[in-house]
């Protein structure tokens, strides 16, 4: 088995620019709904690790330290926020071709009017132990 | 485990009152913990098959003891340490195992401890848990809930605490951090009982089956009272909290005829006898704010000019601008949105980029009428919270707010 964190931003889609607040409140419903299910059959097929939403860009903070001093905290808004993770899933999968599949699922969330989103879902695997001497 | 429930029960009360005797004996948390997780480990696998002693309590004790003697005897450095240590401490007076369990509590809840540490190392010591139950509450790896009660242990350890009963204004302070943990538990499994986090409720019952041993053990205070009445009058609700994809309901539209009304008689029981005490505390008056919206069979029915006078007297005692907050919008339910509006304003400061007051904002201007206000504060509310249930909420009221204006009602 092997990990691979899926994760996507805030950036819109071609499909998709709407921020959610805009869409009509049913398909808010059907998307929250696809991504509860979609966890739910990853944790009983066994291939679920986590699934964490984040809190939005206006939470998000910077941090740089030269390691004197006090660190610098720069607060947002950031002109870039939509390059920010809005989310992530890490799952624990047979193969590649396993996580690309839960990735393609993951980006035909639902959007306005019942149409996929395309999210881009960035797949990305975890490092984990040697496979042997090298 | 598999014990059956009435076993487990008897094994977790007497869980805290086996681990003050050998703390008593012994002088060291650490080993004498680990000494009785497996005394009950024990019992746990003899006694189904042989049968329950005649004296439970007493066979725990012995066993925990043997134990932690063996572990003594394996041990060199250990044996010399925690050997002096033990013939060092005078004798303690003996007492009966409940006050061990309160004395237990107390120490578990010393201020040297961050509120995070208190909890973990409450569940392990006095509420009988274990180490994985209590990570997995916490959705955090075993290995760190592990560490996480081993430092606070030694914490306790290197703060020299006696395991006495603290005295005077210390044991008071001692049990405000008592009952603030409790509440903590309690919020903790409560607050993240919707959604993907169901699982987590199991701490309210912990919270609430802690809370009702330490007001069997201390029937003449108030607070506690309290705070028992306030757990069980807002635990009642949670059936009707969550609607069936799991998402967050309101307590205005809740189907309040899914309350519990056995808990909420308790919670009723419990505030009213705390009131004939006399001095009341914070927890009485929370307790009263809920037992009068448990009482209200419709939300119409609420009595709002009494849960005003209620938060009234919270924000005199505690100077919360939480509390002001709540008290805003109980005004507004009786004087109208644009008195509560006004309350709010002197929050600007003390709540700043706090996502409840742009959420009661966003609340307010939409019973004024004022669509675009309220769909502007529902999304900051929204952004800015950091729960999934209530920012599907607040996303999804901006969104209806959004298409009932953009087709108005013919």
């Amino acid at each position: 088995m092997t990990k691979f964190l899926l994760l996507q931003n805030y950036a819109g889609t071609a499909v998709c620019d709407l921020p959610m607040t805009d869409w009509a409140p049913g398909d808010i419903k059907a998307h929250i709904d696809f991504q509860m299910a979609l966890n739910a059959e990853l944790a009983s097929n066994g291939e679920l690790v986590e699934a964490q939403g984040l809190a939005g860009p206006e939470l998000a903070k910077f941090v740089t330290f030269d390691g004197e001093g006090a660190p610098v905290v720069t607060d947002g808004p950031f002109p870039e926020s939509k390059e920010l993770l809005a989310g992530y899933r890490m799952v624990d999968v047979e193969s590649e071709a396993r996580a690309v599949e839960i990735a393609a699922k993951a980006s035909a969330a639902p959007g306005p009017g019942g149409v996929p989103i395309q999210q881009p879902i960035e797949v990305r695997q975890v490092m984990g132990a040697p496979s042997g001497d090298l | 485990m598999t014990a059956r429930p009435g076993l487990e029960d008897l094994l977790r009360e007497l869980a805290p009152q086996v681990l003050g005797v050998l703390i008593r004996r012994f002088g060291d948390f650490g080993s004498a913990e680990d000494a009785v997780q497996e005394a009950l480990l024990a019992a746990a696998l003899h006694w189904p098959a042989e049968g329950r002693p005649d004296n439970p309590r007493g066979w725990l004790i012995q066993a925990a003891v043997r134990r932690m003697t063996d572990q003594l005897r394996s041990d060199q450095a250990r044996r010399r340490r925690e050997g002096a240590a033990a013939f060092a401490e005078p004798p303690a007076p003996d007492v009966t195992g409940r006050d061990d369990t309160l004395v237990l509590l107390f120490m578990c809840c010393h201020p040297a401890l961050t509120a995070a540490s208190a909890i973990a190392l409450t569940l392990r010591a006095v509420g009988g848990l274990t180490t994985a139950e209590i990570a997995n509450a916490f959705l955090v790896p075993e290995a760190t809930m592990a560490q996480r009660i081993s430092r606070a242990k030694q914490r306790i350890r290197d703060s020299g605490v006696p395991f006495t009963m603290p005295e005077g204004d210390e044991r008071a302070q001692r049990l405000r951090s008592v009952l603030q943990v409790l509440y903590l538990v309690f919020n903790e499994g409560y607050t993240s009982s919707i959604g993907a986090d169901l699982h987590r409720t199991e701490l309210s019952g912990e919270a609430i089956r802690l809370a009702r041993m330490l007001h069997a053990m201390l029937p003449g205070d108030g607070e506690v009272a309290g705070l028992l009445a306030l757990m069980l009058l807002t635990d009642a609700r949670r059936p009707a909290r969550t609607g069936a994809g799991g998402e967050l309901i309101p307590l205005a539209e809740q189907d309040r005829t899914l309350w519990d009304r056995r808990l909420i008689a308790e919670g009723v029981a419990v505030i009213t006898g705390a009131l004939a005490i006399g001095v009341v505390g914070e927890y009485q008056v929370q307790a009263l704010i809920a037992a009068v919206h448990d009482d209200a069979a419709r939300v119409e029915d609420t009595d709002w000019p009494q849960i005003l006078a209620l938060y009234g007297l919270l924000e005199r005692m505690t100077g919360n601008p939480m509390v002001a907050l709540n008290r805003a919008i109980a005004a507004a339910m009786i004087h109208g949105p644009a008195a509560g509006l006004k309350l709010l304003d002197p929050l600007d400061g003390p709540l700043a980029g706090h996502y409840r007051l742009d959420a009661v904002r966003a609340h307010l201007y939409e019973m004024a009428g004022d669509v675009p206000a309220a769909v502007a504060h529902y999304r900051a509310a929204a952004g800015r919270t950091t729960s999934v249930p209530e920012q599907q909420y607040l996303t999804t009221q901006a969104a209806r707010l959004q298409a009932a204006a953009a087709q108005p009602d013919p």
